[in-house]
């Protein structure tokens, strides 16, 4: 077999590589529908609250998702995984949402126009005039594991979480908080590998600052 | 490269998105910088703790609510 039909059969194999659960649930299954609707149930939490603020909107938009996810079964053809299919429903759903809902809410922060968007990423006074580190960052190593895998240390993740600007905020959630490639994030907010760097880059960085502040 | 350069190519660094030399600059400048190092090890820190926050379960009403559309879903014509 030559190296063009091997691609072909791949490619072939790859599209209709058949997901038991996506079966089962087309077929009707209410057991593994439900399994399926509580496994991420968590994961689509966060993204939805990467969009909009209140709780019960979000539960509202991950119910409309599951919804749109069953009435567009049957062109799902497999390309992507189930998990990447839903997010992305999810995803565009929310946005949708929180553009409908900032006519209402003027959505401007002094932080989305000023530090979110550039400049270093770390505040240029903890170094000195040769630009090497005159106050590094504090040691986390001696800290006992207990405090810094405490539920107070996630609730301070969450917040800083909050409080990043939006495009930010949702970067790092996709990558971060819900484990996506960064090939499928790059699809689902269609943005360049070069900018979802940036503002992951930018994200984590201010997250590891409240960190610090928490963890001193 | 210096540490105030290095501290913005780390998701650069951790995304293999370098190129080949400065992987190479960058590995070589850790090798002998303490702070760096550390903020390194912190960002990677601060990415695990993210992937922990998702935490909370389906609220009961929702759960219900999804059954519903289920079995509307089934039953359509």
């Amino acid at each position: 077999m030559d190296a063009v039909s091997a691609a072909h059969r791949l490619w072939e194999l790859a599209v209709t590589m058949v997901d038991p659960e996506l079966e089962a649930v087309r077929s009707g299954d209410d057991r593994v529908f439900e399994e399926l609707t509580r496994r991420h149930y968590p994961a689509m939490l966060r993204i939805a609250m990467a969009y909009v603020r209140d709780r019960e909107v979000a539960d509202d938009v991950i119910q409309e998702a599951w919804v749109t996810f069953l009435n567009t079964l049957d062109r799902f053809e497999g390309r992507s995984t189930l998990r990447t299919w839903l997010f992305g429903i999810l995803t565009n759903l929310a946005r949708a949402r929180r553009r409908r809902e900032s006519r209402f809410i003027p959505f401007t922060s002094l932080f989305e126009r000023g530090a979110g968007a550039r400049g270093p990423t770390v505040d240029r006074r903890r170094f000195g005039p040769d630009d090497r580190w005159k106050s590094p960052p504090p040691s986390w190593s001696l800290l006992p594991e207990t405090v810094v895998e405490s539920r107070e240390t996630l609730a301070v993740v969450k917040g800083a979480i909050d409080m990043l600007p939006p495009k930010l905020r949702e970067v790092m959630v996709l990558r971060d908080v819900v484990g996506l490639s960064s090939a499928e994030v790059g699809n689902l907010l269609a943005i360049t590998p070069a900018n979802q760097r940036v503002r992951l880059h930018r994200a984590r960085a201010a997250v590891r600052q409240k960190l610090e502040g928490f963890l001193k | 490269m210096n540490c105030r350069q290095i501290v913005e190519l780390m998701t650069d660094y951790l995304e293999g998105a370098l190129s080949e030399a400065d992987r190479k600059r960058f590995e070589a400048h850790m090798t002998d910088c303490d702070g760096c190092t550390e903020y390194l090890k912190q960002l990677r820190t601060t990415m695990r703790l993210t992937g922990r926050i998702a935490d909370q379960s389906i609220p009961a009403q929702l759960e219900a609510e999804l059954e519903q559309a289920f079995r509307d879903w089934k039953s359509r014509p």
